[in-house]
């Protein structure tokens, strides 16, 4: 078996426009920066993107967002971004804000077919409109639909040409779990290895989920707040 | 009248031993600066860290280690780290023992507004609203009043929801109030802060009964 792709160009083979995207990462950590620069190089448009932000102006989703790339976004938190910010209120860019646990909660549905569940983030608030409410425990529920994506993209840390995956610190978020909601997964990773060189005891995602894996290159991994202590 | 740092200084009063604690972005984060001495508790971050260390030394910044805020982190030794879905687990399973966040408005009967201004400003949500509606203990932190100087502590929020009937406590600069049925009660007041000063502030309902003690910070 081999799932291994030359680069992020052949990666990206079959996205079209307006189909539905699931884009890794919270912030900048974790993003799939090289098929972000293919999906802008081939000007794919009119794109759905359901990933937790929305980039800052400059890097990440924010560079689909300069190009009026993103038709829809479906997020959680897209302070970070001015451009998102004007768009969304201009009604060019169409917006779902979901809470951030009902979205992994709806990944991980969507990609271990559970089509729907019941939670209580969101009720009483303008999350809830529309939605099915049912009691458990004395306490209201909102039901949540399952998400899935034309395509997932995913940042790892270590991969093999069978797709597992192994993430580096909170760079693994929302990964592991749209991985498992694309129809085709593509993994873009800082070292491909060998099979066998990565522990089975340590994969986080199994390569069951992924179609297409290549070594990214030229990772600029932005930080988005730098905090820092003095040493005393 | 506290800062920001006294309102933090004040939560962290809070805090009991082996507590799983959650602090959102702005005057939350300040928190793990006041951890009571002999007090042991793990800051768990919903971006998906548990063990949460001190910002890092200069030039050890990894970018791949930051907070809910998106700041650069350190993890402690017995950290652990996980996906989102996990993480959410954590606090929508209730495993979490209290969690800190802030607010733009706050009912009488504990709903809390704190993501969006219509037609003005949307950030989004992020992980507020599972944390409210599931944390069993929930404090926000935040000014008694806003930039123009009206009340943060209403019959009723005028702004968006992001829970309802969750808070149980308020510390502001001015006080420390609980939530109960009929209103805001009156706990203690902030060093220098009178109580009709606070019964101005407040938009809300506001129970004194007897006499209301200094804060000690």
């Amino acid at each position: 078996m081999n799932k291994i792709v030359a680069n992020a160009q052949e990666a990206i083979k079959g996205i079209t426009d307006n189909m539905t995207l699931m884009l890794g990462g919270f912030g900048l950590c974790g993003i799939p920066e090289n098929s972000i620069a293919a999906l802008v190089e081939a000007n794919i448009m009119g794109l759905t993107c359901i990933s937790n932000n929305a980039g800052v102006d400059d890097f990440g989703l924010g560079l689909l967002l300069q190009k009026k790339q993103i038709r829809k976004m479906i997020s959680s938190y897209v302070g970070e971004n001015a451009e998102f910010e004007r768009q969304m209120l201009s009604g060019e860019l169409e917006v779902d804000l979901i809470p951030q646990g009902s979205l992994a909660e709806r990944c991980r549905a969507g990609g271990a077919g559970i089509p729907a569940f019941f939670t209580p983030a969101g009720y009483g608030t303008e999350v809830g409109e529309g939605k099915e409410m049912r009691m458990f425990n004395g306490k209201p529920h909102i039901l949540e639909a399952a998400l899935t994506a034309d395509f997932a993209i995913v940042k790892a840390w270590k991969g093999d040409r069978l797709g597992n995956l192994i993430f580096k610190g909170t760079a693994r978020n929302f990964n592991p779990l749209m991985a498992m909601a694309g129809k085709i997964t593509i993994a873009e990773v800082e070292e491909l290895v060998e099979p066998g060189e990565l522990d089975p005891n340590f994969i986080h995602t199994p390569g069951i989920f992924i179609q297409r894996i290549f070594q990214g290159v030229d990772y600029e991994k932005r930080i988005e707040q730098r905090t820092v202590r003095s040493r005393q | 009248m506290l800062d920001k740092t006294g309102i933090a200084k004040r939560i962290a009063q809070e805090l009991q031993d082996n507590w799983y604690v959650n602090l959102g972005i702005g005057i939350p984060t300040l928190i793990a600066n006041y951890i009571p001495q002999g007090i042991s508790v793990e800051f768990q971050s919903e971006n998906g860290i548990l063990g949460m260390g001190p910002f890092p030394f200069e030039g050890e910044e990894d970018a791949d280690l930051i907070n809910a805020g998106k700041q650069t982190i350190t993890a402690m030794p017995g950290a652990s780290i996980f996906d989102s879905a996990t993480s959410f687990a954590m606090i929508r399973g209730q495993h979490i023992n209290l969690t800190v966040l802030g607010a733009m408005e706050v009912s009488q009967n504990g709903d809390i507004a704190n993501w969006k201004i219509p037609g003005k400003m949307v950030k989004g949500m992020g992980g507020a609203m599972d944390l409210v509606a599931s944390a069993e203990n929930i404090i926000v932190a935040m000014m008694h009043t806003n930039r123009k100087g009206a009340s943060k502590l209403l019959k009723q929020c005028s702004l968006p929801l992001t829970g309802v009937g969750c808070v149980k406590k308020i510390v502001t600069n001015m006080a420390v109030l609980d939530i109960v049925e009929g209103g805001f009660k009156l706990i203690e007041r902030a060093p220098g802060v009178s109580v009709e000063e606070i019964i101005a502030a407040t938009e809300g309902d506001l129970i004194v009964e007897g006499e209301i003690p200094e804060m000690v910070i």
